[in-house]
This record gives structure tokens, sequence and C-alpha cells, in this order.
């Protein structure tokens, strides 16, 4: 049926393109953010395979002492006074053993786990409070509540909470809680998620006067779903490259409370304790501290690159030109 | 066009509506006691310039704006819209009263595509299945004149020219069969050919459904198309009011006059041409307005009641009335000023 209120098709539709995939033909174009996609990757898989075969199918054995294979250089070979179940795997220490003869390898495998999960969980949790705070003050701003308006009552505790010295914050409250992975998570998160709360506020300021939302609210929807399903996706590129970033910052500080004592109890490997344990025999066993901290350097760097490349990926006039 | 009973019961029914803006400068009334009435599946134009109150009175109607109601009542099928908790306005929005915007390119959101926008609707308020709702969005995409719908609802807002998202927009305000679409200045972003698409599809979707109109516009032509009544607006109350017939033959309030003699007509494109006359002076600001009309300081007829007393809207013939002291027979015995010049 053709009226004359069809509109005539003039050309054939071209395929329809996801913002997701606008902004993955860009991202990969970029060479350094690829470099770091594919370095976490990596670590992605070695932290898995890390979780599996040092906790679960013990073939790596991150705590098993070897008293006569002390301090061995990486690439060595086991003594022949160990015995047969001792022997590490592949009968060979890649990345050397520490002043217990442990297998640095299984060490830094078990750390892997660690270190990502702490970086994925406590963003996740600083991204929770940040956006639904950052959300609500953007939204009900100029609401009052009580005296003060929602967005000064939100804002204000975002700058009183940002007035602490977060890694001393920590610091205490390590001290004064069980020493365990989880509590760890908890508070970098509870500690990070300012300066997320900060710009999708600002984010949502100018999405709230965009005319789709005035729409959205004149077909009835209801509030909570005009911010979280209408607003929050719009919201949500520079939320994701802020993330990449925490990521990296969540990791570092929980190598920092690690080497300092504060983090994982010392017979759970991570990075961080790995480190502080190398510091005594800097000069005898240098791989001790450079196999961890290189490690920590290299997730850093990825995730910043990857953040990067993010935030030009999902800017759309420096994709228009890149392509 | 059939005359329409007068009596008929109001769809919607607005008396007294007063809206004030609070400002540094204190509050500042936007409208100022206006009353209008649309009756089931007529259409009726609310026209006057820009800043004249025209969109927040439709805004009221949806209570969407910042403003306050300060006064009045909107009586939608009996109920009063001002006095509805915001759950129970959230079910009149979209369902019973649509409203499409000036802005088709802004008015989507950009990162959904277009078919889950107007699906989103019909589960809200008509409670359907992910899978009837996609029938109903390609019926309604087809319905407002989309080719190859199938396609179509799988594209974002950015791939669809401005006319074919304000049909975008047009198919998510019918999608629940509304009773009353209000659209706000629908064709001033658009240029002028697909203006006269939109404007027709509007039409004949009107009478499909049987919806009333409220059109809001600046545009003359549009309002001579399209409109049955015409309310014509002037700093935030309404000025005159009549239908179409009575407002373009025989425009009665000076305002309406200057409004229609600002407007070219449409002629022999090789008689000589002739100046459009414009209105002098502005629209006083609503922060400050005369005592008496508001018009008085840019009016040609105005005399002595004018300034100090606002006039009243005075009858005109039959419902045609205007708020111009001029049909006061009591204070304008002469008569002057009466018929259009």
């Amino acid at each position: 049926m053709t009226s004359p209120l069809t509109l005539p098709e003039a050309e054939r539709l071209a395929p329809t393109e996801t913002p997701f995939r606008q902004v993955w033909r860009a991202f990969r174009k970029d060479r350094l953010a690829m470099t770091g996609l594919y370095v976490l990757l990596v670590l992605l898989v070695l932290a898995v395979l890390g979780k599996v075969l040092t906790e679960w199918w013990v073939v790596f054995d991150p705590a098993m002492v070897r008293l006569p294979d002390k301090l061995r250089p990486p690439m060595s070979v086991p003594s022949a006074a160990l015995m047969r179940d001792q022997i590490p795997p592949w009968g060979v220490y890649p990345f050397g053993t520490d002043e217990l003869g442990r297998n640095v390898f299984a060490r830094m495998l078990q750390g892997s786990s660690v270190s990502l999960s702490v970086g994925f969980v406590a963003v996740s949790i600083s991204l929770l409070i940040g956006v639904t705070l950052g959300g609500i003050a953007g939204f009900y701003g100029p609401r009052k509540w009580g005296p003060f308006s929602v967005d000064a009552l939100i804002m204000r505790f975002t700058d009183v909470v940002l007035c602490f010295p977060t890694f001393f914050l920590i610091l205490t409250v390590v001290a004064l809680l069980p020493p365990s992975i989880y509590n760890i998570m908890a508070v970098i998160g509870l500690t990070s998620w300012m300066g997320t709360a900060r710009f999708v506020r600002a984010e949502f300021l100018s999405l709230r006067e965009r005319d789709f939302v005035t729409a959205a609210q004149a077909l009835g929807l209801p509030e909570w779903r005009i911010i979280f399903r209408h607003m929050v996706p719009n919201a949500l590129s520079p939320v994701l490259v802020s993330a990449s970033i925490d990521v990296a910052y969540a990791i570092l500080t929980e190598s920092a409370l690690s080497f300092l004592g504060f983090g994982v109890r010392p017979p759970f490997a991570t990075w961080g304790n790995i480190l502080a344990d190398g510091r005594t025999f800097i000069f005898d066993a240098p791989w001790l501290f450079a196999i961890p901290g290189t490690a920590i350097l290299l997730v850093v760097l990825a995730f910043n690159l990857v953040g990067e490349g993010l935030r030009d990926a999902m800017n759309p006039k420096l994709r228009k030109r890149a392509s | 066009m059939a005359e329409r009973d007068d009596e008929s019961p109001a769809l919607l029914a607005i008396r007294e509506l007063r809206v004030e803006f609070e400002t540094d400068a204190g509050s500042v009334p936007a409208v100022r006691g206006v009353n209008f009435d649309i009756r089931a599946g007529e259409t009726v134009a609310l026209v006057g310039e820009s800043g004249c109150g025209k969109s927040v009175t439709a805004l009221a109607v949806m209570r969407l704006m910042t403003g306050r109601v300060t006064g009045g009542s909107i009586h939608f099928e009996g109920q009063d819209l001002a006095r509805l908790t915001e759950p129970e306005m959230r079910r009149v929005r979209g369902a019973q009263i649509g409203m499409i915007f000036q802005e088709p390119m802004t008015s989507l959101n950009p990162v959904f595509k277009i078919g889950r926008q107007i699906a989103e609707v019909l589960v809200l308020h008509q409670g359907l299945t992910a899978a009837a709702a996609r029938t109903q969005t390609l019926d309604l995409l087809q319905r407002v004149g989309i080719p190859s719908p199938e396609q179509r609802a799988e594209q974002y807002p950015h791939e669809l020219s401005g006319g074919m998202k304000q049909r975008v927009m047009i198919a998510i305000a019918i999608a629940c069969k509304p009773k009353l679409l209000i659209a706000d200045e629908p064709t001033t972003a658009l240029d002028v050919t697909i203006q006269a698409q939109i404007m027709a599809l509007l039409r004949s979707l009107k009478d499909e459904l049987n919806m009333a109109v409220l059109l809001i516009t600046h545009d003359l032509g549009v309002v001579a198309h399209f409109a049955e009544r015409v309310d014509v607006m002037y700093a935030g109350k309404i000025v005159e009011h009549g239908s179409v017939r009575d407002i373009f033959k025989r425009p009665a309030h000076p305002y309406t006059r200057a409004l229609l003699g600002a407007l070219p007509a449409v002629r022999d494109p090789l008689a000589p041409a002739q100046r459009l006359e414009a209105i002098p002076g502005r629209v006083p600001s609503p922060a400050m307005l005369p005592p008496g009309c508001a018009f008085c300081a840019r009016c040609k007829y105005a005399f002595e009641p004018c300034q100090p007393e606002q006039p009243p809207l005075l009858p005109v013939a039959g419902s045609h009335v205007a708020a111009c002291w001029l049909h006061d027979p009591a204070r304008n015995p002469s008569g002057r000023g009466v018929v259009g010049p």
C-alpha cells in the first residue's frame, strides 16, 4: 500500500551500525590502545588460570616451601635434593624462587587473580555509588529536602569525602578490619566513587534539559526508568573511560596496601606482598621485586592505554578525523 | 467542515489557568487566566508569538514544566489534571494524551533503536509482550508512512532525516491511541515541503483515530489548513477565540489583524510586491505587564479605556469573542474598528 503520505524509498538502506560497533571500529585503529587491550586479555586469561591452577586444581603450589632451593634466579632448574612432589611443573622455576624457595611463578599467578578481582570489584562498587548519587543529584538537583536542595546535600557530601586523604583513610580502616581481600575491595570502592559522582552529575545536568528526556516524561515513563534506562546510557562514555583508569588505580592501591603489610594476609600471594618480600633481597635477588613490579606497571599502563583509547573512540569529533 | 455542536461536552476544559515561574526577581506570570475547551475529535489551534505562553499552557496540561500552576483547573475527561498525583498523571501521559515536540532532531533518545523506543510505550501502557509490541511497532511505522519498517525499526535516530524522525515521534505519540494529541510546533523545525507532508499525515491520523488535536503554532498558514477553532494568545492571555473562518475572515482583535497583516498573501506572483506590515514594538515582559490591555502600547486602535482597564472577552458574533474594548458598545459607541480594516 502506498498512500500519498508514504515516503518514497530513495535509496537502499545502509546496514545499521550499533554505537558499540562504531566505537569498536575507531578503537581498533588505535594501536597503543589495542596493545593495552591485548595485554589485558592475556592477563585475564592468566588470572583465571591462576585462580584455577593455584587453588582448585593445585598444579602450581604458591605456598610450597623448598628450603634447598632458596633464591634461585629465573629459569633455573630445581636441585636434586628435592622430593619428587616438590619439583615444580616443567622442571624449571620460570620466575625463580624466593627466600623460602617458593615458586615465584606460582605466586605471581595467584597474585594476578587477586589484583584483577580487586580492581574490577572495587571499581564496580565505586561505579554503583558514583552513578547512583551523581544521577540523583543531577536529575533531582533543584528539589528541596529539608532546607537544602538534593543537589547541594549530595555534592557537599561528596566534597567532604573527597577531602579525606583517601590512602590514609584506607590504611586506618584496613588496620581496624580483619585483613581480608573482600574488605580491601569494599574499602577501595567506597573511597573512590567521588570523581564518578561528579561527572555523572554534570552529564545529567545537561541531559536533563535535552528534549528526549522531556519526551520520555511526556510518555508517562516512571522517573527511575528515565534515569537508568534513558539517561545513564547517554552518560556512559565518560563513565567507562574513567572506570578503566580507576581499575588501574585500584590495583595500584591494593599493591601498595599489600606492600605495606595491610593487604591480603601473607601466605596468600599478591603482587604487592611479593614485591614487599623481595625488597629485602634487592641486590641478591633482583627478580623478586622486578617481576611483580613490572607486572603492576604493565597492568596499570594497559588500563590507562585502553581508557584513553576508549575516550578517543567515543568522541565523535576525533572519530571522524581518524576514519 | 460540519459545524460542531457547541454544547457537546469538552474533552479538555481549561479554566482560569495561571502559571507562574519563580525567578530571582520574584514570581513571573507566564499564563494569566486562560480558558479554552477542546471537544473530542476536533482540532484547536493555539497561536501567538514566541513567549506568549502557548507552549507553557501545553506543558501545563502535561504537568511537565518547571513553572507552578497557581490557579485554575485542567479538566480532562472529568478529572482535574492539576490535582492528580504523580503516578496517576503518568498513566495519563502517553496513554490518554500524546505529545509531539518542536525538535524531532533531539526528541528521540540517540542511543536506542527507534523500534525499541516505540515498543517501550506499548509495553508500558498497554502491557504488551515484547513480540506483540514489535508487531504493533511495525504497524505504527507503516501507518506514519515510513517505508520498509522492518529495517527502519532497527535504525538509530541519527540515521533518519528530520521529517522521518518527526514521523517516528508521531508514531510514538499515537501508539496508545490517545484521545488528545498535543502538537507543540510540530513543523517549525522542518522545511516547507516536509511540513505539508507531516500536517497531512497528522490530519489523516486524527480522522482515523478520532483524536482531538491541540495544535500549538505561530504558523498561521498551518492553522488555516488544519484547525477548526482558533485561540489567539498574547502575553499569557487568550485575546480572541473563534472558528477558523471567523479568525481569518473577520479578525476582531487588533492583534489578530496585525498578525494576519504580517502574513504574505499568496496572490498572482507577478503582481507588484506589497510591503508586509510589521507589528511595532515588542511583546511586554511578563514581569512588568501594564494594568490594562497588554497589547495597548502596540495597538493602532488604542483609546481611553485600554490603558487602565483589562478588557474581558467580549462577544463579537456567535461563539466568536475578542478581548478588546472596541467590541464593547458602551465604551465604543461609534463602532470604530469593529469591522476589519
